[in-house]
């Protein structure tokens, strides 16, 4: 073994992103010290990635909107499956977050009266998303990483060292969360430069490490979105909710093959982008489901006018809720009125301008144009699904961000679950790691301060440091890349965005197939950044993932938001009082049904009851809320 | 459609390296980091290389293909001609970690070396009100994804690792530029301090930085060249920069 670094801290912020620096600022701030730990360098998190906005009811372009309408709209983009309070913080926090990143910087596109501009998206009954044309996420994690060197700068200057209170550890890949007496005590991982090896004692550990598309073939994530900390959590011993919902982002690329599910953001179709099939039809008007009809056209002429009128006419169909619309493409794509690359086309330049669309969408524009020679000033993209987001995860306390079950372990933004139900609206993303990240500072914080110190004991450390070796003492084992492609080509076929049950059984086998072999993976060539190494980890990870993900959706019998069974198409009111909760017993993943937290009454009074007729038992209707 | 094309990657570390020659397959569309994944799937499990969105967004695939600094994600195999070999090799100005990842930390540093916003102590949130047309000057240099090719190109540092302590290169003078024109800065003489404690005066305006910039942000002529013109106004004749139309009332503009 190489020699052991040793670092002890107040708490250890798994990931980068929005949600994992906004954890680390408010733990700093309260004057604790930080170590941020991730797989790449410091500002390239997946969070760049997101283009259209952050949701938040701030009420700058339609004064109607507010806290309460925000909720409405996360509540019925999840199919009520969200946790309620967690969906209640969010739309009450949102704009605080929103305009604290302005006084760390930000600059945001504005309005005519010079206030933070907000733009439509789908599920949000008014412009609400605060934007930099759609390159939002990259205005995120670039203002959060100048506020860590900001308060690094402060430390430099009040105690002469920049690192005193966070610390950040870029390419460092964290293989355990350690726990000692049943309590967090710190993590163990290795330098993805050199191999070398780093324990962290800390009695609080925040993971942040986002999503999990790099088990699916066609995604939207980067080879970071591995599952690392759903993983990292359920082998710590705690739960992870709802693992069947998976977003299929409507509008991937199709094509050349090379960036086949790179993201076309939704602001295309905020902006006035249509969706047609091959024949030239505008299909998202034949899938307009029963619970939207009243707030969604259904004729042209009128989805037409509310881009000029938005209080008098109903919204085109093309801002349906994601689920809906991916599920719309699929269908179309399969009817064979696909494109030739298997797409259906997106076409914002009959509406907009050239000039226009690159203001508003420039790397977009810049995107289609250097990757697939396509002028979208000039033609339409041909786009269809791509995995994108995944909606399940670690299952917390909504006010703290505190992994349940596990003392001293928090989680925020992708990698939690409850928030977003069984679909997230997009906007609501980038919102969700600002408001959680800060709870879950917020809920370390006062942790530690009951529980300020940790010691891992030897034997935690020697045998974390022996799974790290085990792939390099194994001769003509497993190849990673090929058992990742093979765990692709079973989650894209059988746990995709239409599942049957048969299927999904087909795949647990699979999975546990290809997870036998895994244990056998041997890695060619040294420590020393190799990719190799480092997959035969991630993969461990999203195996556990895939099986927590076959197994959920094998239970849920019916077909909700980012869940879709063909053998149970509908949606059924039972099965909304449903989560289902994985835990992991060392050997296998476990799933059970546990009973969801009914909303309050004064949340439960925010909605026309008409409405929750379509979502609730009339049992529930009777009871009209918990209190 | 596909073809076999020839590379010639650079393979090596701190104390060696030579490029090594390798055949592989390229398909219709595909970018170069498609096919250095494809040799590292399929002949070099442990070649070395930084990539993250394949999309151009996040800047990490950043080295040096043909000798030109460039994101292999957003380079076309088809923009070669066929039949030629194409050679990459990781950035130069940067020291190699391993084949094509080199160490960076030059730029965290630097970066840590730039005073941080101020805003106004008195501002309660969400009552800034700001002009479209004033914060977009400072968005155009807020588009940095830090892939670091200007650093790399910067003839000042590029061949000249002596001149990295008193420079801060291209993608830190657009940090400063874009402080500078925020419209609610409280920081005085952002580019003063580029002058003189950051070395925008070793900068001959020779645009290799803007060139290589694949988010096509105009480094030399809206960020570099103002704030050495500024600066030299202020220096020689400030008299005719007070009668200027400013939006931030300092001594420099």
């Amino acid at each position: 073994m190489t020699s052991l670094e040793k670092y002890k801290y107040d708490v250890v912020v798994i990931g980068a992103g929005g949600a994992g620096l906004r954890a680390a600022v408010e733990a700093r701030e309260a004057g604790l010290s930080v170590a941020i730990v991730c797989k790449s360098l410091f500002g390239k998190a997946h969070t760049v990635m997101a283009e259209g906005g952050a949701a938040a009811s701030m009420g700058n372009v339609n004064d109607n909107d507010n806290w309460k309408v925000h909720f409405r709209d996360t509540m019925r983009g999840g199919k009520f499956l969200n946790h309620y309070r967690m969906a209640e913080l969010h739309a009450k926090e949102s704009p605080d977050r929103i305009w604290e990143l302005e006084m760390w910087g930000a600059l945001f596109d504005r309005t005519k009266e010079g206030k933070i501009s907000q733009r439509n998206f789908g599920g949000h009954e008014y412009p609400r998303l605060a934007h930099v044309g759609d390159r939002t996420g990259l205005e995120l994690i670039r203002t959060m990483q100048q506020r860590i060197v900001a308060l690094q700068q402060i430390d430099a200057r009040e105690n002469g060292n920049a690192e005193s209170h966070i610390k950040v550890f870029a390419e460092l890949t964290i293989t355990e969360i350690l726990k000692e007496n049943g309590k967090i005590a710190g993590a163990y991982g290795y330098w993805r430069e050199n191999g070398n090896e780093v324990l962290f004692e800390a009695p609080a550990v925040i993971i942040a490490t986002g999503g999990v598309g790099k088990t699916f073939k066609i995604t939207s994530n980067s080879w970071e979105g591995t599952g690392d900390g759903h993983a990292l959590a359920l082998k710590a011993g705690a739960n992870l909710v709802d693992m069947e919902f998976l977003q299929f982002h409507p509008t991937g690329m199709v094509w050349p093959p090379s960036v086949r599910g790179i993201l076309v953001t939704e602001s295309v179709r905020g902006e006035g982008g249509i969706l047609t099939n091959s024949l030239g039809e505008r299909f998202m008007f034949k899938y307009i489901p029963e619970v939207f009809k009243s707030i969604y056209a259904d004729n042209e002429e009128e989805a037409d006018r509310w881009y000029l009128d938005q209080d008098n006419n109903r919204r085109p169909p093309e801002l349906l809720p994601r689920d809906e619309v991916a599920r719309a493409i699929n269908s179309e794509v399969k009817a064979g009125r696909g494109t030739e690359h298997g797409g259906v086309f997106l076409d914002v330049s009959k509406r907009l301008s050239a000039e226009v669309i690159k203001k508003r969408l420039p790397s977009m524009w810049h995107q289609f144009f250097e990757l697939a020679g396509v002028d979208i000033t000039k033609e339409a993209m041909e786009v269809g699904p791509t995995c994108h987001y995944v909606m399940g995860g670690v299952e917390v306390e909504p006010d703290t961000a505190a992994a349940i079950g596990v003392p001293g372990l928090f989680a925020a933004g992708e990698v939690a679950g409850g928030m977003h139900g069984s679909n997230r609206l997009g906007g609501n993303s980038l919102s969700d790691l600002l408001v959680f990240g800060r709870r879950a500072g917020m809920g370390a914080v006062a942790y530690v301060k009951s529980n300020p110190t940790a010691t891992v004991s030897e034997k935690a450390i020697t045998d974390a440091a022996a799974r790290i070796e085990a792939p390099f003492s194994r001769a003509g084992g497993e190849n990673s890349y090929s058992l990742h492609a093979e765990l692709q080509e079973v989650t894209h076929n059988l746990v995709g965005i239409i599942r049957t049950g048969k299927e999904v059984e087909e795949a647990i086998e699979k999975i546990a197939a290809i997870r036998a072999r895994s244990a056998n993976v041997a890695v060619a060539g040294g420590r020393k950044f190799n990719p190799g190494f480092h997959l035969a980890f991630d993969l461990d990870n999203m195996l556990l993932v895939a099986e927590s993900t076959a197994k959920s959706a094998l239970l849920r019998e019916e077909s909700r938001g980012g869940h879709t069974r063909d053998d149970f198409p509908g949606m059924n009111s039972k099965w909304r009082q449903v989560n289902h909760i994985s835990s992991f017993d060392g050997n296998k993943v476990n799933i059970k049904a546990q009973p969801l937290p009914s909303i309050p009454k004064e949340l439960f009074d925010l909605f026309d009851v008409h409405e929750l007729e379509k979502y609730m038992t009339p049992e529930e209707i009777a009871k009209g809320g918990s209190n | 459609m596909t073809r076999k094309i020839n590379l010639r990657i650079w393979r090596g570390d701190a104390t060696d390296g030579a490029l090594k020659n390798v055949e592989v397959e390229a398909n219709e569309g595909e970018v170069v980091l498609d096919v250095i994944h494809r040799v590292q799937a399929t002949q070099m499990g442990d070649l070395a290389v930084r990539w993250n969105c394949k999309a151009g967004k996040c800047g990490s695939c950043s080295m040096e293909i043909n000798g030109k600094p460039r994101l292999a994600c957003m380079t076309q195999v088809a923009s070669f001609p066929e039949g030629e070999e194409i050679t990459i090799t990781p950035l130069r100005a940067f020291p190699v970690i391993k084949d094509l990842v080199t160490d960076v930390s030059f730029n965290y540093r630097k970066a840590m070396e730039i005073p941080a916003y101020e805003h106004p102590k008195d501002l309660a949130p969400g009552a800034a009100r700001m002009e479209q047309v004033d914060v977009e000057r400072s968005q155009e240099f807020r588009k940095c994804i830090e892939c670091f090719l200007c650093q790399d190109v910067c003839h000042v540092i590029r061949d000249h690792e002596e001149n990295k302590k008193s420079f801060a290169g291209p993608r830190f003078f657009i940090r400063i530029a874009e402080l500078d024109m925020h419209p609610l800065d409280l920081l005085k003489n952002r580019k003063q301090k580029a002058q003189e404690e950051h070395g925008l005066g070793m900068c001959n305006i020779t645009k290799c930085c803007t060139e290589v910039c694949p988010e096509h942000i105009r480094i030399t002529d809206n960020a570099i060249i103002p704030m050495k013109e500024r600066v030299v106004d202020v220096k020689y004749d400030p008299i005719r920069w007070l009668g200027t139309k400013i939006r931030k009332r300092e001594g420099i503009v």
